[in-house]
Order: structure tokens, then C-alpha cells, then sequence
């Protein structure tokens, strides 16, 4: 199970909206090599890692990587935050706004939705492992 | 819903965002060497640091953690706490 500590891991204070850089960094939200993915990847893969150390750390990190996606997450909201309609079509904002007007909706930057066909569980220790290097290693 | 913070709460919450960072990392290096003993002694001081700091932010600010809500009061002070994406913290 979970707790929740109600503040941020590290404190996200936007004060200047930025349509246009929100659609690039939705990706860290919602795209293939995210945090909403990466969340899911050592959630998933850890049931059938066979050593304990491994399985509790990727418990560890799949759940640090839930604080990382909440950071993101607020960093897209204020980044998109009390916008006019002027600021929302100059910016390219409206393809998204449209079906979900300021809400927070995991997608890639190219506006392809979260699937969880952008990460692999496939019970192989050495298999899973480098999965993760590859999706979390390369990118951040 | 913007709750405006003072400079206190805003120190005591950085606080315990340093002092908590460096207890998950211990703890993700602790999963792989859980017999290292500087490492574990590293790790037992910053967490009860933390824990101390949670609970002096809990008594003057309201819980940021159900585990330190106060357990004689009469108001439900986690409501009403500021939500973290908000920018207050």
C-alpha cells in the first residue's frame, strides 16, 4: 500500500504561463519515457524479480517515480494556468484544449496517449533490467 | 485555492524536502547493500531528523502525512492543507 505526504518532492512555483513549453514537457507526464511510465514499469516488473533486494528496490523507485510524475504534473498545470483563449490558439494549446480544456491528461508531446505499450514486464531479471536502463537511463 | 505561505512554514517545508531527499536515496542504496553500517547509520540520523521535523511542521501548520495528524484534535486540519501543485509548496 501507499502514503501520501501532501507537498512536493522538490517545490514547483511557476509564475509565468508557457503554453507552448507545456506541450513539450507534458511528454515527461504521459509519453513513452515518462514518469507515468516509468511508475508503472517498476510497479509491474517487480512481482516476479527473484531477489528481494531487487524487487523492494524497485519498489522504491517506482514509487519515487510516482513524486516525480506529481512534479511534472504540477509544472504543466501552472505552466498552463488561467490562459485566455487568445494564448491558447496563438500557442497551439487548442488540439489539446479541446478535449481537455486545462486538465491534466497523460500524452506524449506528439499527443499520442499513454498506453502501456511504452514499457515491457516480461519476468527475465537481466530482460527487465536493461528495459529500464533504456527508458530511464537515456533520458534523464 | 492559493494559500499564502510565511517565511517559517516555507523554511520548515524546504526543510524537510533536503532532509527527506536524502532518505529516499538512502533507502534506494540501502535495498542493495543492506549491511553497509555507515550507510544505515547515515540513514537512522536523517530519518528520525525528518521525523522530528514532520511532526514540529504538523503541530504548528497541520500534517503533511496522516502518520503525524494529531490524534486528539476535533478538526480535520488535512483538508486543509494547501495542495501541493498550487505552488504554496
Amino acid at each position: 500500500m501507499w502514503n501520501y505526504e501532501k507537498r512536493l518532492q522538490f517545490p514547483v512555483k511557476i509564475t509565468q504561463p508557457n503554453a507552448k513549453l507545456a506541450q513539450v514537457i507534458i511528454s515527461q507526464f504521459g509519453g513513452p519515457d515518462g514518469e507515468l511510465a516509468a511508475s508503472m514499469r517498476y510497479l509491474s516488473q517487480r512481482y516476479s524479480m527473484p531477489y528481494n533486494e531487487v524487487a523492494g528496490l524497485l519498489t522504491d523507485i517506482g514509487t519515487e517515480e510516482l513524486a516525480h510524475m506529481e512534479m511534472i504534473s504540477a509544472i504543466v498545470y501552472q505552466l498552463t494556468k488561467d490562459l485566455s483563449m487568445d494564448e491558447i490558439v496563438a500557442s497551439g494549446f487548442d488540439k489539446y484544449y479541446v478535449d481537455h480544456t486545462l486538465a491534466l491528461w497523460p500524452q506524449s508531446a506528439g499527443g499520442v496517449p499513454f498506453n502501456a505499450c511504452v514499457f515491457q514486464s516480461k519476468g527475465d531479471a537481466i530482460t527487465d533490467l536493461t528495459e529500464d536502463m533504456a527508458a530511464d537511463g537515456a533520458t534523464s | 485555492m492559493s494559500h499564502k505561505m510565511n517565511t517559517e512554514q516555507e523554511t520548515l517545508l524546504h526543510n524537510i524536502g533536503i532532509v527527506d531527499f536524502v532518505t529516499v536515496e538512502m533507502t534506494e542504496y540501502l535495498d542493495t547493500h543492506p549491511f553497509d553500517r555507515e550507510a544505515m547509520e547515515y540513514f537512522n540520523h536523517y530519518m528520525r531528523m525528518k521525523n522530528q521535523m514532520m511532526r514540529d511542521y504538523a503541530v504548528k501548520y497541520g500534517p503533511l502525512s496522516l502518520s503525524v495528524a494529531d490524534t486528539c484534535s476535533k478538526e480535520w486540519k488535512w483538508a486543509l492543507q494547501p495542495m501541493p501543485w498550487e505552488g504554496g509548496c
